[in-house]
């Protein structure tokens, strides 16, 4: 989303990208960045919490005034809760085994499209 | 609190423990380019870019393999026909809350709040996870200005997974 937005201020248009990967969107450098301390995933809010999900965009959106320096990006202080539990989950994804199959735990990158369920497919495929 | 999980470090050490290449991330040091926003965000009116792999019910689904396109979705309508594919990240809570990685139920809400002064009408959905810089800058990006630059709007949101 960074280059993206890259290419969106190179044409005119002002941008701001919200993130949950720090080092991504720092490593990519996009002119306004707001950081929120949230699992991959979930970079917009918990789920069902629409005053969390408002609050987070409220924060983001004051970056875009305050900030005035290219490459900004601002932390807006959300956080998924109070413990670490979630972070340590993310950091210990199968390093310690020495499996390499188990290690990657990507889903497999197939190049036909990936419906969320078969109603879906239906759906597109009758052209609704 | 432990500070942020740092997913470049992260896959890295993973590729590593793979006997793979370095995964190669995007590194722009030099300046962003720069388009201050004219006016105030209060009347600014906002396009919603997400790259969580949101389509809609009825639109053919992305791809997992460096999938270039957009999906244009309408934002007058609640999330709840909003779909999420992805591969590299957990749906499960994008699928039951599309508004975590495609927020366009709270970007309705904070217009009528009067925090931004719109939102566009059609939002673009799109897949992250090209490991083709090249394409992302010269196929997917092209479409996304191409696809603001219709819209006269003021600022844009940008919500990566």
């Amino acid at each position: 989303m960074s280059l993206v937005a890259r290419s969106l201020e190179a044409a005119g248009v002002p941008t701001l990208c919200l993130t949950s990967a720090y080092s991504i969107t720092e490593s990519a450098n996009p002119p306004r960045a707001a950081f929120s301390d949230l699992p991959l995933g979930n970079t917009a809010g918990r789920p069902h919490e629409p005053e969390f999900q408002r609050e987070l965009l409220r924060r983001a959106f004051a970056a875009v005034e305050a900030i005035d320096i290219p490459g900004t990006i601002i932390d807006t202080g959300m956080r998924w809760d109070a413990g670490d539990a979630w972070k340590r989950r993310a950091t210990s994804t199968g390093l310690s085994r020495g499996d390499g199959a188990e290690i990657d735990d990507r889903r497999q990158r197939l190049d036909t499209p990936q419906y969320q369920d078969e109603a879906d497919r239906l759906a597109a495929e009758a052209g609704f | 609190m432990l500070p942020p999980v740092d997913y470049i470090e992260l896959t890295r050490a993973t590729y590593d423990a793979l006997g793979y290449a370095p995964y190669r991330w995007a590194e722009r040091p030099d300046q962003p380019p720069w388009t201050p926003l004219a006016g105030k965000l209060t009347d600014a009116t906002v396009a919603l870019v997400g790259s969580g792999g949101a389509y809609r019910r009825g639109q053919v689904a992305f791809h997992w393999r460096d999938d270039t396109g957009i999906r244009l979705i309408p934002t007058d309508q609640p999330a709840t026909d909003i779909r999420v594919t992805h591969f590299a990240y957990d749906l499960e809570p994008a699928r039951d809350d599309p508004n975590i990685v495609f927020p366009v139920d709270r970007l309705r809400e904070l217009v009528d709040e009067g925090v931004i002064g719109g939102l566009a009408p059609t939002a673009v959905g799109c897949m992250g996870g090209i490991y083709s810089v090249r394409r992302t800058e010269e196929d997917l990006a092209p479409a996304i200005v191409a696809e603001v630059m219709s819209m006269e709007v003021d600022l844009v949101l940008l919500v990566p997974v």
